[in-house]
């Protein structure tokens, strides 16, 4: 199903912005579209109307800037390595499957698994995740996988946790309900805002210090650039953040003889 | 505790032969030799032998001898001696009992019981030494038909065929992880590969800088862990398989030891050095044969659509069906292991109870697919515990487009079959990562092993699908006519497709 040149009247090419209008374009169609501007040195490309296409940010290379006018479908981002993604609307499950490097902004909120195995760059997500945030998330040397969720995550937040770092906000201030967070954590490092009530066995609440502030106090930065300039960091500063570690970088360690 | 174990094996050494050169002891990686200053001799401790035959092979007067302890627990035809050193050792150790390689329990062996066909009289058989023989094969999807353009004298191809794999032997090296073997393991393979004409899989954990040069004869692998899985790695090779199973384990997840992540593990696979490494059995965002085409179609989105994927999956009570949903979701390969299929390591209860013979899940999954009138649209690769050149032969019979072969390829390098993969220590330096000692697998030569042994392989398989009569192999896939059995009820030959020997 390529993009063939009747799919190109879906795009205008304008100062080296491309708008593209998703409309009855199937994923395969858009993909290959974003690619071939990609290649024609696009730097940025508005995308009007997407209703559940998958995938957009995959297999493209070079510096990007993509804007999902819509909803965009599950595995936004997957693979993605090194190009920006600003999402105005929701995001589906798998948002930054596996993701290398780049920057996914979501002005909105997103499914279950979001950062799954991801091992460098960027989440922001403005409101809630679903389930299994930042699953298997990896780090290596310099590379360090952030998520920033703007609300409240559903369970297993962290499972499997590798290496990188989660922070969740709550900035509705509801209360934490959900459980298991940092099942199976074996590296890197989750904070919440408030309190958490339900650790999973491999995980361990640990004591907040100057540097962990110093760290949130910048996401929280980063954060308010995306979304919400007028935000009173001070005041969210303020609040308690727990920080959530792994009990050992050797979970399974005596489980076989 | 006292430990009530008693050794498997006794090392006897000849003192008239032994010159006290120690080489036994450099080459014992369990430090069962050692040198008795005060008495100025070489002495033993049977009870930390495997049973690998390193000392033995490397003893330049051929003093030592490994033979099985004779003194075992009194056993009977239902408490055998493994069952009672199993208790023992978990009554001592409170863990679960890990083990490496591939079932070894007496269970039905098919292939054993299945023979094939040659040509007498009526039809006549080809000499492979004369006649070309093709063992080429086409790995991938192919199109229902072909539909063609003629212009005068020029015929072209309209139709649009998706990505295959050619291979010039219908054996490919299966998935064996960078961290369960060592780096010189993975060269020999490689250049194999390219040296053979066919692929090596390189498993779960990576690709290393050094290899990315053989992408062209590499199958990269991506399972739940997504270790070493970046944009750069799945256009690394020609095609990619996503793991959901291993004969030896079904159902049950990759866990290399911490010990094992060294600083190079740890760079390839993008972890910390020194953290366990986790890879669940399932991938947590396919929970459905949809979930699967998601990600099928994720990679072949990160790969422009130039590469085939490969589904691979533990041969379980439900292949065919599965199977045909993996067809269904958009997968080139399926790849189904059988349940001899080896590993680095595995609970020795997975291993030895989970999961179904290879022969009987190829044949059920061909005829699901053909059934279903959708056999080509997909290739189907045999693997887990293929031994030699004849199981190459009844496997392509039975339904398969090619075969894997991991075990037999390590056993060509120097394997012994002791099952100890997961201690790192591997004597042969193949299922071990610590640099002293995988650099007693010279790269080179293994990779002249594997070679010959291809050749060897191809050779007979050659001479058998020339005894038949057939001058591609390509005639005998799913050709079940070549097959009869024997020794088998008529439901296992209902299974298998094939007819009773003298029918």
């Amino acid at each position: 199903m390529c993009a063939t040149s009747e799919h190109i009247k879906n795009v205008i090419i304008k100062d080296g912005k491309a708008v593209i209008n998703a409309e009855g374009l199937h994923y395969q169609q858009l993909n290959m579209l974003l690619r071939k501007l990609s290649v024609r040195g696009v730097k940025t490309i508005e995308i009007y109307n997407v209703y559940g296409q998958r995938y957009i940010g995959t297999g493209l290379k070079g510096t990007l800037d993509i804007k999902v006018h819509g909803i965009p479908g599950n595995d936004l981002g997957a693979f993605m390595n090194g190009q920006r993604i600003f999402v105005y609307g929701n995001a589906q499950d798998g948002c930054g499957n596996t993701m290398d490097d780049g920057l996914i902004v979501v002005y909105g909120s997103v499914g279950d698994i979001a950062g799954y195995a991801m091992r460098g760059g960027k989440i922001f997500v403005r409101d809630d995740a679903g389930f299994r945030v930042g699953v298997h998330m990896k780090e290596y040397g310099d590379k360090k996988p952030v998520i920033v969720i703007g609300g409240k995550t559903g369970d297993f937040l962290g499972e499997y946790m590798a290496g990188g770092m989660i922070l969740v906000l709550n900035l509705k201030g509801e209360e934490h309900v959900m459980k298991f967070i940092g099942v199976g954590m074996h590296g890197g490092v989750i904070y919440i805002r408030g309190e958490a009530r339900h650790i999973g066995k491999e995980a361990k609440i640990a004591d907040i210090n100057e540097d962990d502030l110093h760290l949130i106090e910048k996401l929280l930065k980063e954060f308010s650039e995306q979304f919400n300039p007028n935000m009173d960091l001070g005041k969210i500063m303020e609040s308690k953040f727990t920080k959530i570690v792994p009990l050992s970088h050797r979970p399974y360690g005596k489980l076989y003889g | 505790m006292k430990s009530h174990l008693l050794p498997e094996y006794i090392v006897e050494r000849d003192y008239t032969k032994c010159t006290k050169c120690k080489v036994c002891i450099e080459q014992c990686t369990y430090g069962v030799h050692y040198y008795n200053a005060v008495k100025d001799t070489i002495e033993s401790k049977s009870e930390l032998c495997v049973n690998c035959l390193r000392c033995v092979v490397f003893c330049p007067k051929g003093a030592i001898t490994i033979k099985r302890n004779y003194n075992i627990y009194r056993e009977n035809y239902y408490w055998g001696q493994e069952i009672i050193t199993s208790i023992k050792r978990q009554s001592e150790a409170g863990s679960a009992i890990l083990t490496g390689m591939g079932c070894d329990k007496p269970y039905p062996i098919y292939f054993d019981r299945l023979l094939l066909n040659a040509c007498q009289v009526t039809n006549p058989p080809i000499d492979p030494i004369r006649e070309p023989i093709e063992t080429r094969v086409y790995l991938g999807r192919k199109p229902h038909k072909i539909d063609l353009e003629i212009n005068g004298g020029d015929i072209s191809l309209k139709t649009a065929l998706a990505p295959n794999l050619c291979v010039e032997t219908p054996i490919l090296f299966a998935a064996m992880s960078y961290g369960a073997v060592n780096l010189n393991v993975h060269e020999a393979l490689a250049r194999a590969a390219v040296e053979c004409s066919t692929y090596f899989n390189c498993g779960e954990g990576g690709l290393h800088p050094n290899l990315y040069k053989y992408g062209d004869h590499i199958i990269v692998q991506v399972a739940s862990g997504r270790f070493g899985v970046n944009p750069k790695y799945l256009n690394a090779g020609a095609a990619m398989e996503i793991k959901i199973g291993q004969g030896a384990k079904p159902g049950i997840g990759g866990h290399l030891p911490g010990e094992k992540v060294s600083e190079d593990i740890a760079m390839v696979r993008m972890i910390p050095a020194g953290t366990d490494v986790l890879s669940p059995a399932p991938h947590h965002d396919i929970y459905s044969i949809e979930d699967l085409r998601q990600l099928i179609f994720a990679l072949k989105e990160a790969t422009n659509y130039m590469k085939p994927i490969a589904v691979k999956i533990a041969a379980v009570h439900n292949s065919a069906a599965i199977a045909s949903g993996i067809v269904r979701a958009g997968a080139d390969i399926i790849v189904i292991d059988g349940f001899r299929g080896s590993t680095g390591a595995a609970p020795k209860v997975i291993r030895d109870n989970v999961g179904i013979p290879i022969e009987l899940a190829l044949a059920s999954v061909d005829q699901r697919l053909r059934e279903e009138g959708i056999r080509d649209e997909v290739s189907i690769i045999a693997s887990g515990g293929i031994r030699s050149s004849a199981d190459v032969v009844k496997a392509i019979a039975l339904g398969a487009d090619a075969v894997y072969i991991g075990t037999a390829a390590l056993v060509a390098m120097g394997c012994t079959l002791c099952q100890r993969c997961y201690t790192g220590k591997c004597p042969w330096g193949i299922a071990t990562v610590n640099p002293e000692i995988a650099k007693r697998l010279d790269p080179n030569d293994a990779y002249k092993r594997v070679v010959n042994l291809i050749k060897a392989w191809n050779i007979e398989i050659k001479e058998m699908l020339g005894a038949m009569g057939m001058d591609s192999i390509e005639s005998l896939r799913g050709n079940r006519e070549q097959l009869r059995g024997v020794g088998l009820t008529e439901r296992e030959l209902q299974i298998l497709g094939v007819k009773m020997a003298g029918e």
